[in-house]
């Protein structure tokens, strides 16, 4: 039959507790994944890389990492930004200091460094709440800017202040630098991205997730039965700020190639990242790659459909473009507070059902 | 006196009147806070909003005036008339209620009873629409903005200090006004709740909603009334700021610098917002002046968050928040 659990027989817990109990899921999930690994690098040009992949997959990894701090252990962060600044920074640094060191451990290391940078932000968090933590994170993403654009050493003494990425290769194909095979670039990001997500599930369905979930449902009554707060809400700080480390060096390091920090990483990205994973769906997943992919597409189609299809100056297409976004996000909120996921899910419940709901 | 000192006390006093500015804004985020439990991060985009219509109504400018000419090819450039500034504050303020009431009917209303942050987020979102709508109205340039206040250098104060010192204060007139317009402001706001209807019905509606409601008081129109209180703050630091450094993007942040002086001075208290922004004014300045240049400078953009955070450990409910009970 047609997308439902009869008839698909599970023989033991793991196949029980697996993350898509039904056959149709899976199937879809896997035929995704060998789509997106081995026929997309084939059909890429430059154009669709640079403006739709590359910015989702690193995006997606940034509301990943936002996703298990603010969606899953409910502490709301605003230095988003910040904290991709640090992940570029370090990547830049480990880059230009241990040129023979292979590019992936770069930016795995810099995720890390990232991490230990947002334990040191979230260490508040014991004892600031709410509306008073959200903006203390703020305190994050200003510091570290001014931090990046005002001593020296961290952007290795450039006259610019700018920094940009040098030549890197990954098993002899060009990553990052000018002259980068856009199929290579996809698929290293791809890679990044498929790793984060599988260890975001597993993460998130498994004692540690079920802690920050508690925390975040409410912390007191979480504290009374035995979660620790301390841990708890400094592992979602460390994980969280590992995936944003990891997107802020992708971002820098490949996508972009050159950074100016309070351009790139201004207050501005932790709002386009917040608002991801409102449109996607907090405390989840698939919400994450649905907003990070709503948010991304969104600016190219109203581009493509005002300039390119109504001849309509930019700097118009530019304003509207603010004020569908903020409509976007109130009428999200209003219909369905849980986004996209929510969205999603109820599709799901009703394709089970279907045709005879009743 | 030495000069160093000299210099450390002119900059205490600028810091003050920064400080004032900085308590303006953050009075319209602790009117709503209070109000509806609201916490309104639109605060300084309304500002930038309420400068840009006045500027527009002041040079009777056509709202949408380039989307009119892009979209029937026509050539549209302001009615050709000036309204005077009194005439304009007023017309602003107008459009300024119109704005609240749409707030509430469009999007508050429907969004009764939710958590608190998601109200929050959706106060972005109407930050983020309201700054495209008001660029989309009357234009993205910079504007100056000239409703006749004094501005420069107060000559009166320079001299006096001069022959007290032997050095001059630099005190920008436009400071001066500012913080005398901010005390009245701050005056006539405790005088509207403790001594009027409607302002004992604001103060009923902050202390318990349901109550509130249950003797007979409308929560719509409390709710309309106070964002369009907070809509006439944002209009007065609009005009402060507009006058200051002209009215362009910039101005909607302004919002960045209330938010520590509200985490300071606790997100529910009127006397807690001015003495927060004149600590933070004060700290920023000097901070500025006697560390700054060690560390390179422009510590402005981050100094007050951290001062706020580090406070904030210590007492989790600012200076004069509510005590944070707790109960699961």
């Amino acid at each position: 039959m047609l997308y439902r659990e009869a008839g698909d027989f599970k023989t033991s817990y793991e196949a029980d507790g697996q993350t898509f109990p039904i056959r149709l899921d899976r199937r879809g999930y896997y035929a995704i994944l060998v789509m997106a690994l081995a026929v997309v690098p084939f059909v890429l040009n430059d154009y669709w890389v640079n403006a739709v992949f590359l910015p989702f997959l690193i995006y997606a990894i940034a509301a990943l990492g936002l996703n298990i701090l603010t969606g899953y252990c409910g502490q709301v962060s605003l230095g988003t930004g910040g904290f991709m600044a640090v992940g570029a920074y370090s990547v830049y640094k480990l880059m230009t200091a241990f040129p023979e060191i292979s590019i992936a451990i770069h930016v795995v290391l810099a995720g890390l460094i990232t991490a230990l940078v947002g334990v040191l932000f979230g260490l508040p968090s014991l004892r600031i709440k709410g509306f008073y933590l959200a903006v203390a994170t703020l305190a994050a993403q200003f510091f570290l800017v001014w931090l990046f654009n005002r001593v020296p050493w961290f952007y290795n003494y450039s006259a610019s202040g700018q920094i940009s990425a040098p030549e890197r290769t990954l098993l002899g194909y060009r990553i990052t630098g000018p002259e980068t095979q856009a199929w290579a670039v996809y698929l290293f990001c791809l890679v990044f991205l498929v790793a984060s997500a599988w260890i975001a599930r597993n993460l998130t369905r498994g004692s540690v997730g079920r802690k920050w979930m508690a925390i975040r449902d409410m912390d007191i009554a979480a504290e009374i039965i035995g979660v620790n707060p301390l841990t708890a809400k400094l592992s979602a700080f460390a994980v969280s700020s590992f995936f944003v480390g990891i997107s802020g060096a992708l971002f820098f390091a490949v996508y972009l190639g050159a950074v100016e920090v309070g351009e790139a990483f201004g207050i501005n990205k932790s709002f386009l990242v917040l608002f991801m994973i409102i449109i996607g769906g907090l405390g989840s997943i698939f919400g994450s790659f649905a907003g990070a992919a709503f948010m991304v597409l969104m600016p190219v189609f109203l581009k493509n459909v005002l300039v390119g299809g109504l001849g309509w100056p930019t700097d118009l297409a530019a304003h509207l473009e603010f004020m569908i976004v903020g409509a976007l996000i109130i009428l999200f909120l209003v219909l369905e507070p849980h986004g996209l996921a929510q969205l999603w899910r109820m599709t799901k419940e009703k394709l089970r059902l279907w045709p005879f709901p009743h | 006196m030495p000069d160093q000192l000299l210099f450390a006390i002119e900059v205490t006093l600028n810091g003050l009147m920064a400080g004032v500015l900085y308590a303006l804004v953050a009075l319209g985020f602790v009117l709503i806070f209070k109000a509806s439990g609201i916490f309104n991060y639109a605060q300084g985009v309304m500002a930038l909003f309420a400068a840009l219509t006045l500027v527009g109504i002041m040079e009777g400018q056509v709202p949408f005036e380039h989307l009119i000419n892009v979209t029937f090819g026509t050539e549209i450039h302001g009615f050709g008339w000036e309204v005077p500034a009194l005439l304009a504050i007023l017309l602003t303020m107008v459009v300024m209620v119109l704005f609240a009431w749409a707030v509430n009917w469009i999007v508050l209303r429907h969004l009764v009873n939710q958590e608190p942050i998601i109200l929050f987020m959706a106060t972005i979102g109407l930050a983020y629409f309201l700054e495209g709508l008001g660029d989309m109205m009357w234009g993205s340039d910079i504007k100056t903005l000239d409703v006749g206040l004094p501005q420069g250098i107060n000559t009166w104060i320079d001299e006096t200090t001069f022959n007290a010192f032997g050095y001059g204060f630099f005190i920008d007139n436009l400071d001066l006004v500012a913080t005398l317009i901010a005390i009245l402001l701050v005056a006539a706001l405790v005088a509207f709740s403790q001594y009027t209807k409607q302002g004992r019905a604001l103060r009923a509606v902050a202390d318990d909603h349901q109550a509130a409601l249950s003797v007979g008081i409308s929560l719509n129109f409390i709710w309309v009334l106070t964002w369009s209180i907070a809509g006439f703050v944002a209009l007065v630091a609009g005009i402060m700021w507009g006058a200051k450094s002209g009215v362009q993007f910039s101005l909607s942040l302004i919002a960045l610098k209330a938010l520590p002086v509200l985490m300071l001075g606790g997100f529910t208290s009127i006397p807690g917002a001015i003495v927060g922004g004149l600590i933070i004014g004060v700290g920023e300045k000097l901070f500025e002046f006697l560390i700054g240049p060690l560390v390179g400078g422009a510590t402005e953009n981050w100094f007050a968050y951290v001062l706020a955070l580090i406070f904030l450990v210590f007492r989790p409910q600012g200076l004069f928040g509510e005590k944070i009970i707790e109960r699961v």
